[in-house]
């Protein structure tokens, strides 16, 4: 296990959460350095998105506790710590907004009752442009953009926000290769600036490039580790299932 | 008669000029709150709470008090309902809207024909542009004036919660708060129109505008200008035609917004469906030109 220096940037505490009968989350518990990048794998109805919208604080558990940078997550949110990049079919496409606009979101925490935009807001949102290299694609129509554009879009409203933590959902659902690279290079800076940034996914096989260490999640915490430990087939056999498959058909 | 004429005649009526203060007014407030609804996809919800704030409006007429406040209440009681019955019962959410709306408009249907003064509520379910009072006019120009004012200075949050609810959420501001705003705005919104359109009707002028600019361009922002722009242009338009036709003022200013919004449909640069033909193929003779 890595080394614990400080506060950890996210600390999820056996956490228990329901949906009416169904048991979304069973006593998850995950703990998550500072400047780490983290992979949350598993199958669809693992609790993927229910664990993302507790550290968000969208959801309150039924038990346990989660801790953002030690504070309560209403706090981290108040603070601007949290940067979130959507699942692309949680976006509407087609809604009116260039991609400057969008970024400029980011900057609506810092600013005052009528989100007025200031220079320094214009400056942050201009640099966060540059660094995901969108520059010239700013006055688009954010629809008008490729898969991995539009995930770099997302990422900049995070660097222009001054997240110092980012949730990713599916990044590279839609993704071509060329742009994959593109975002995990991103990703990977953002990291070394300090960035915790813990990503839900799916696909499997951009993770060893990408992660620090992935996590295995089945309604419950079943592995954390680095990526090629945590991805060795016997594993993902248990996250996914595939064992019962097998079972079933023997 | 020369047009100046015909635009200035009907101006020397006062209650001409009042109904064409009134529906421009109106007109302009429900159009800026078009924008979210449509991109939101509300569109249900605007019919709704416009039907729903009836019996808030007949029970106000009864004990004196502001229109606006029994419709404000009413609103919060249907979209109360709705909620309850679509989180409470396998009753999906259209179906929940169509019931609650719609009983709350028979209340107010009932309550108007118990009510002893029945030609002046008749106005509210079908408009009576013609008969606004100046207190009528003061109601509506206070309304419309806060509406405007809080959509316009809290507009950038609005689009945010339209576009991106969860990452509202995620920099602390309370999207379940943002959408309460707005469903406010739009209870006060409704009494605004109701003068104009009446209740059946108001659902045109909080959806058709918002539309209308959407198909034409690709900024929120314009949208706001395109919006209300048009809609006050087609209202005041719609009762000079129904002044001169002689038909129903409530219901001309409607269609004058259908009208532009067929138009719109068919022949909008970026979106209509002759329009985006006509530009490919100019495009394409500009190709074979150049070539």
């Amino acid at each position: 296990m890595n080394q614990r220096t400080g506060t950890p940037a996210i600390s999820v505490d056996r956490v228990t959460v329901h949906y009416g009968e169904v048991l979304a989350l069973d006593a998850a518990s995950l703990t998550l350095d500072p400047a780490r990048i983290c992979g949350l794998v598993g199958m669809n109805g693992s609790g993927k998105s229910t664990l993302f919208k507790v550290i968000m604080g969208m959801i309150k558990p039924d038990a346990g506790k989660v801790l953002i940078q030690g504070e309560s997550p209403s706090k981290a949110r108040r603070q601007g710590g949290i940067g979130y990049v959507p699942q692309s079919e949680d976006v509407d496409w087609q809604f009116p907004l260039s991609v400057r606009d969008v970024v400029m979101m980011g900057r609506y925490g810092h600013q005052g009752f009528t989100r007025r935009a200031s220079k320094a807001d214009r400056a942050a949102v201009e640099h966060a442009l540059d660094r995901v290299e969108l520059t010239e694609f700013a006055d688009r129509q954010i629809g008008q953009l490729s898969g991995g554009q539009k995930k770099r879009a997302f990422v900049a409203r995070g660097i222009a926000q001054g997240a110092t933590m980012m949730l990713l959902d599916e990044p590279f659902a839609g993704v071509d290769k060329r742009s994959e690279a593109t975002i995990t290079r991103l990703l990977r800076e953002l990291a070394s600036d300090g960035c915790t940034i813990l990503i839900s996914t799916h696909d499997l096989h951009a993770l060893p490039q990408l992660c620090d260490e992935a996590v295995l999640l089945m309604r419950k915490v079943l592995m954390h580790g680095p990526p090629d430990v945590v991805l060795q087939p016997e594993n993902l056999a248990m996250a996914f299932g595939l064992d019962v498959l097998n079972r079933g058909r023997g | 008669m020369d047009f100046l004429d015909f635009l200035l005649e009907p101006l020397s009526y006062d209650f001409m000029v009042r109904a064409i203060l009134t529906t421009a007014l109106a007109a302009v407030v429900c159009a800026v709150l078009s924008c979210w609804l449509v991109l939101i996809g509300w569109s249900l919800m605007g019919d709704a709470v416009s039907h729903a704030v009836l019996p808030g409006v007949v029970l106000a007429y009864m004990v004196g008090a502001p229109f606006a406040l029994g419709a404000l209440v009413f609103a919060l009681i249907a979209v109360t309902l709705i909620g309850v019955v679509r989180n409470t019962s396998r009753v999906k959410e259209d179906a929940a809207i169509g019931i609650v709306f719609t009983s709350l408009f028979a209340l107010g249907l009932v309550l108007i024909s118990v009510t002893p003064s029945q030609t002046d509520l008749n106005h509210i379910i079908f408009g009576n542009l013609l008969g606004v009072s100046v207190p009528d006019l003061i109601q509506v120009l206070v309304l419309g004036v806060v509406a405007f004012a809080i959509l316009i200075l809290k507009r950038r949050d609005l689009t945010l919660y339209a576009f991106d609810p969860v990452h509202a959420h995620a920099i602390g501001l309370s999207p379940r708060r943002l959408g309460a705003l707005l469903l406010g705005l739009l209870a006060l919104t409704s009494v605004v129109a109701l003068q104009t359109v009446g209740v059946v009707l108001v659902v045109a002028m909080l959806i058709i505008p918002g539309a209308t600019a959407y198909l034409l361009t690709d900024r929120f922002s314009r949208m706001l200008l395109i919006a209300p722009v048009v809609s006050a242009a087609c209202s005041i338009a719609g009762i000079y035609l129904s002044y001169y036709l002689d038909t129903a003022s409530g219901g001309m200013v409607v269609l004058t917004q259908g009208a532009v919004f067929a138009v719109v449909y068919l022949f909008s640069p970026r979106q209509g469906l002759i329009g985006t033909r006509l530009a490919k193929a100019r495009r394409k003779k500009v190709a074979a030109l150049s070539v």
